[in-house]
């Protein structure tokens, strides 16, 4: 079973309930795919054991063959090729790897060569396998470092993804075929604008989901009205407690040290699985 | 010589539009005759990549300078490779910003002016 764990923008404690379910299943793999900014291991402390480079293809222009035509430039959709009098400039970074330039080429002037776009880390701690997905620093082409957290699923567990905050492509690209989507938000009037963001997008997917409220205790009840008038499950209230916002703090899982709501994320975890089979 | 302002409008009154990329129009001018010509900027609403392309349509349109607001640098170095000379800060009509280039008021640059950004679909800032 596939869960991800998505919110309209960052700072509402999607990463929070990603750690917490995934310390209530038996046997979860945790996916780390908000790759802008993987913090779930600050919380789980687990040592990788694995490191690689993910790359991704970039034009190498062959400078022996090319006749400065401009065919491959004309057909880029993503501008990143250029060709002037006597050169062809390769715009790596706005590159999307679709190799069409490689078709349009009529004198099969274009090759390939890797660049490194982020880095994907595994290990496994506490019954738990951790994969994260790291991007670069300044890098903008985060979908094919979610594509490679995403091909380490191990569906003999309990996948828990951590998409990245928002409604953009990389977080359509990270929440795409789970089995169910938990939307976390925070009752407040920006908590409820985002959310309905969200909303919108994982309904065009046509995904099952539901709603974890974190801070349940600060604001209005306006996010609640509106799960109820939409018909969206509310399947779990975090309360606004100051332990939890200093275990928080301290890098600590809440679940680890208060076992109701450990409970609670248990019987969320339960009521998930049968949805999903139902 | 020939050069190529980018406008808001598309004829020789039109301010001049100080964004390279994503301008309105590009208007290809003979310094001497004012004979001229407008070109729209189809990809001005590029997701990315907006300043290479008007780059390239720079350097397909075979001009000797270009003057604009401000130039990042993708298109920077696109137009240096093709020997495009690069006018910068240019205000007023597309009148006016050929004639300080006439009379040598313009300074050419030679580097690029705005920061690197990724257009409209771009990635949010890496906050750690
Ligand atoms: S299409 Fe091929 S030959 Fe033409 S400019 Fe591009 S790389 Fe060179
Ligand atoms: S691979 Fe696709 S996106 Fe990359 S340069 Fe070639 S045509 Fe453009």
């Amino acid at each position: 079973m596939k869960i991800a764990i998505a919110s309209g923008k960052g700072g509402t404690g999607k990463t929070t309930v990603a750690v917490n379910l995934a310390l209530s299943a038996d046997n979860a793999q945790l996916l780390d795919a908000d790759v802008e900014e993987p913090n779930a291991n600050l919380f789980l402390h687990t040592k990788f054991s694995e490191e690689r480079k993910v790359t991704v293809y970039v034009p190498e222009i062959n400078k022996d063959r090319c006749t400065y035509c401009g065919e491959c430039s004309k057909f880029c959709a993503y501008n990143a090729l250029a060709v002037v009098p006597n050169k062809v400039l390769v715009f790596a970074d706005l590159c999307h790897s679709c190799k069409g330039c490689e078709l349009v080429c009529p004198e099969d002037a274009v090759g390939w060569r890797n660049r490194e776009v982020g880095m994907l880390r595994r290990g496994e701690q506490n019954g738990i396998s951790v994969v994260e997905g790291d991007l670069n620093p300044g890098e903008s082409q985060a979908i094919p470092v979610i594509k490679a957290v995403k091909q380490e699923i191990n569906l003999e567990k309990t996948v828990i993804i951590d998409a990245p905050p928002g409604t953009s492509c990389p977080v359509m690209e990270a929440i795409e075929d789970s089995d169910f989507v938990i939307l976390v938000t925070e009752p407040t009037p920006f908590g409820l604008h985002d959310l309905k963001l969200a909303v919108d997008v994982t309904r065009r997917m046509k995904l099952p989901f539901g709603v974890v409220i974190n801070r349940y205790g600060v604001g209005d009840k306006r996010v609640e009205l509106y799960c109820q008038q939409e018909e969206i499950p509310v399947l779990l209230k975090i309360p606004h407690e100051t332990l939890i916002a200093s275990l928080y703090s301290d890098g600590e899982p809440f679940v680890n040290h208060m076992p109701a709501l450990k409970q609670d994320f248990q019987e969320l975890l339960t009521r998930i699985k049968q949805e999903v089979s139902s | 010589m020939k050069i190529i302002v980018t406008a808001t409008e598309k004829d020789l009154n039109a301010p001049v539009d100080p964004r390279f990329g994503r301008c309105q129009y590009f208007i290809t001018v003979d310094s001497e005759t004012l004979e001229f010509n407008a070109l729209e900027n189809n990809q001005k609403n590029a997701m990315g990549g907006a300043g290479v392309q008007a780059a390239q349509t720079v350097s397909n349109a075979k001009v000797d300078a270009v003057i604009t607001g401000a130039v990042g640098p993708n298109a920077f170095q696109t137009l240096k490779a093709a020997n495009v000379k690069i006018f910068t800060g240019a205000t007023g009509t597309v009148k006016d910003a050929v004639d300080a280039f006439k009379n040598g008021s313009l300074e050419e640059t030679d580097m690029s002016t705005v920061g690197s950004h990724h257009g409209m679909g771009g990635g949010r800032g890496r906050r750690r």
